[in-house]
């Protein structure tokens, strides 16, 4: 029996290699559950329900144990629709919880997926010992094993099964998403609205975990609970800080996840490092780099941007300081350059840099010991002062 | 079973770092629910894990305290860079709990499985830090853990009127002059200790149950701060000599998930029984489990 189930092994391995590269049947797996992720991740962000998924990673894991102590069969599909039904019962639980307004949100997702999870845990460790049930592989995930299992139709080695899995999935969150696209949009940005129309609110988010819960099952099977919230938070994240449009977040949600993917598997491979762990590494990556050089919000915008209002904002106060002075008995003293900082109380490199870059743009002239607005600069100092310049 | 508590040396051990896990966690965890802060213990326990395996890269030993150091100081990163991008993006701060907590952690199992490559035989038992291995508390580890809890709850005590206020009213905080950054950092900084104590007994996973669940049961039979801080401590502290006792009866009981159990257990019965907010008594009074909306 041994012997034969290692030719079996042996056989689609060989098919396998024969047809394509395990390496790139990891990535492909990788990229598809990234897609699969990153698509419902995105409604998750938008509506402040990431921990959420935080939480049904976690919990799935205990439909799956109950499920299995049922029909005693690891390859059984009753095991992904427990998951999944475990993952929609623990967001209902926190739900119930929350609304006996005994406790707040976030303490309701803190108290209520430990818990779940730990019984997942001790049955594991107490009944399921030798089967092939194990925590760790439940979170850090079994990508780099996941090309030896394998669907086959009589000798025709058909792919490996969380590919076809995952594809599943991605297509079905794809066309749920097509079809409640408007629906979807106006329930995350209004759900008042969305209510008042009719759009039965509360079923759409129902329907929304069950999807996050069913793309968790699939995807913890290849890649582990923890890269799941990886996958299903970071892209949609960075993506957020990158456009205002739906429709264009989801997009790049999805290329942040598939590129995230790739270049994770690549160096996990290099590395011989956990390629759910590079993964999310690299998610995090991107979502650092959006975070600095994102245009208009990234950090190193917002530095100019508030460096460039520092300059106008100084230049104004300069220009409305030489238009008060300007033809009273203080001039000389007031416009006087080399005592200017001390009457606006700026340092002397600041002072020296605002009045080059004003006397460049023609605001105002520099002579010895006296400086004299030119016309456009009074006009600018007018119209900073409220005048209609 | 007590007599064993008596009796049976490493058994005594567990049972007073579980103990002593849950004192402090209880404690300080209450101040992290009343600021809304449940989640940050989680994404704060996660992103320890690479800590671990670079203060184990860089010291070469396994040595407890020098893995808590290395925790402490990760997990202070991950909770700057939460408060960072909380104030300098428009992402809500689940969605920055959840992308640290995953990132933090897909570091340190990089560095894990990259870890696990070496020659060296020094570094199995890492990954017990995932789900923490209470059986294999050491008196040391215990002194080290009183060493660094106690004194935390010392300081909190020290400070115990400035942390109530800006546990209960930040702005009013703020515009009496209290240092509320300071304060702030200090929180988070004893919510690292919390974090680093409970890493050998219930590990990274399971952590942010011992922040939260002690503190929400204690919510429930009270109104004063006070009682609720020193409630959720003793609550703590039961769950996890129980939960260590329990696991010790029957092989293959893994402790940590067993206090886990024992203190959400003491949660949702506090929830539902305790007098005045108890559920059971609403749904008794008004005929509805849960208040309409």
């Amino acid at each position: 029996m041994r012997k034969e189930a290692r030719e079996r092994i042996a056989h689609t391995r060989k098919l396998a290699i024969e047809y394509m590269n395990p390496l790139t049947e990891i990535i492909l797996i990788a990229v598809v559950t990234a897609i699969a992720c990153a698509l419902p991740g995105v409604f998750l962000v938008l509506r402040r329900m990431a921990m959420v998924s935080d939480a049904i990673t976690h919990t799935v894991l205990l439909g799956i144990v109950l499920a299995f102590f049922v029909v005693r069969d690891i390859t059984s599909p009753v095991l992904a629709i427990a998951a999944a039904a475990a993952g929609v019962a623990t967001v209902a639980l926190i739900e119930l919880l929350h609304r006996t307004e005994r406790i707040r949100e976030d303490a309701a997702i803190g108290l209520v997926f430990p818990f779940l999870f730990s019984i997942a845990v001790i049955l594991i460790a107490r009944y399921a010992g030798n089967v092939h049930l194990d925590v760790d592989a439940v979170l850090l995930g079994e990508l780099a094993f996941a090309p030896l299992d394998r669907y086959t139709l009589g000798d025709v080695d058909l792919g490996p099964r969380a590919l076809w899995l995952m594809s599943g999935i991605l297509l079905m969150s794809l066309l749920l998403l097509l079809l409640f696209y408007k629906e979807l949009k106006l329930a995350t940005f209004d759900a008042a609205l969305a209510a008042a129309l009719g759009f039965a609110p509360a079923a759409l988010h129902y329907g929304l975990m069950s999807v996050v819960s069913l793309t968790a099952v699939g995807a913890f099977n290849a890649v582990g609970s923890v890269l799941v919230v990886a996958l299903m938070v970071a892209p949609p994240a960075a993506a957020y800080l990158l456009t205002d449009r739906l429709s264009h977040m989801l997009v790049l949600s999805a290329a942040f996840g598939a590129l995230a993917a790739i270049l994770g598997c690549l160096a996990a491979f290099a590395l011989d490092a956990s390629l759910a762990g590079a993964m999310a590494v690299v998610t995090g990556l991107i979502f650092g780099a959006a975070w600095v050089f994102a245009p208009e919000r990234g950090l190193l915008a917002q530095a100019l941007r508030y460096a460039r209002q520092r300059q106008e904002f100084a230049q104004a106060m300069l220009l409305v300081h030489l238009l008060h002075h300007e033809a009273t008995p203080q001039e000389a003293v007031e416009c006087d350059p080399s005592h200017l900082n001390e009457h606006l109380r700026w340092d002397a490199a600041f002072t020296a840099q605002i009045l080059r870059r004003a006397e460049q743009r023609g605001l105002l002239v520099r002579q010895k010991d006296l400086i004299t607005l030119t016309e456009s600069g009074r006009r600018l100092a007018a119209q900073t002062l409220g005048g209609e310049g | 079973m007590l007599t064993d508590l008596f009796a049976d040396y490493t058994l005594r051990t567990v049972a007073l770092g579980s103990a002593l896990l849950g004192i402090v966690s209880g404690v300080i965890g209450a101040f992290a629910v009343l600021r809304r802060q449940s989640l940050l213990g989680d994404a704060m326990s996660h992103a320890a894990l690479p800590g671990i395996v670079l203060a184990f890269i860089v010291t070469g030993s396994r040595e407890p305290v020098a893995l808590m150091i290395g925790a402490a100081f990760a997990c202070w990163i991950g909770a700057m860079f939460v408060a960072s991008i909380v104030r300098t993006t428009r992402l809500k701060s689940d969605s920055v709990l959840g992308l640290i907590l995953a990132t933090f952690f897909g570091v340190g199992l990089v560095l894990l499985t990259w870890v696990q490559q070496w020659p060296t035989a020094a570094q199995a038992g890492l990954d017990r830090y995932l789900f923490g291995q209470a059986a294999t508390l050491l008196e040391r580890d215990v002194i080290a853990m009183a060493a660094v809890g106690l004194p935390a709850l010392l300081i909190l005590a020290l400070f115990w009127k400035e942390c109530a206020i800006l546990a209960f009213d930040p702005d009013f905080a703020s515009s009496i002059g209290l240092p509320v950054r300071l304060l702030d950092a200090l929180l988070t900084s004893l919510l690292v200790v919390a974090i680093i104590i409970g890493l050998q007994t219930v590990g990274v996973v399971l952590m942010s149950a011992m922040l939260v669940a002690p503190a929400a049961a204690a919510r429930q039979w009270t109104d004063r701060l006070g009682v609720m801080v020193a409630l959720s401590g003793i609550f703590g502290a039961a769950a996890g000599v129980v939960g260590a006792l329990l696991s010790s009866t029957a092989e293959r009981l893994p402790t940590g998930p067993m206090i886990v159990v024992c203190i959400s257990i003491l949660a949702f019965v506090s929830l539902l029984l305790a007098p005045r907010r108890g559920v059971v008594w609403a749904w008794l009074r008004n005929g509805r489990l849960v208040a309409t909306r």
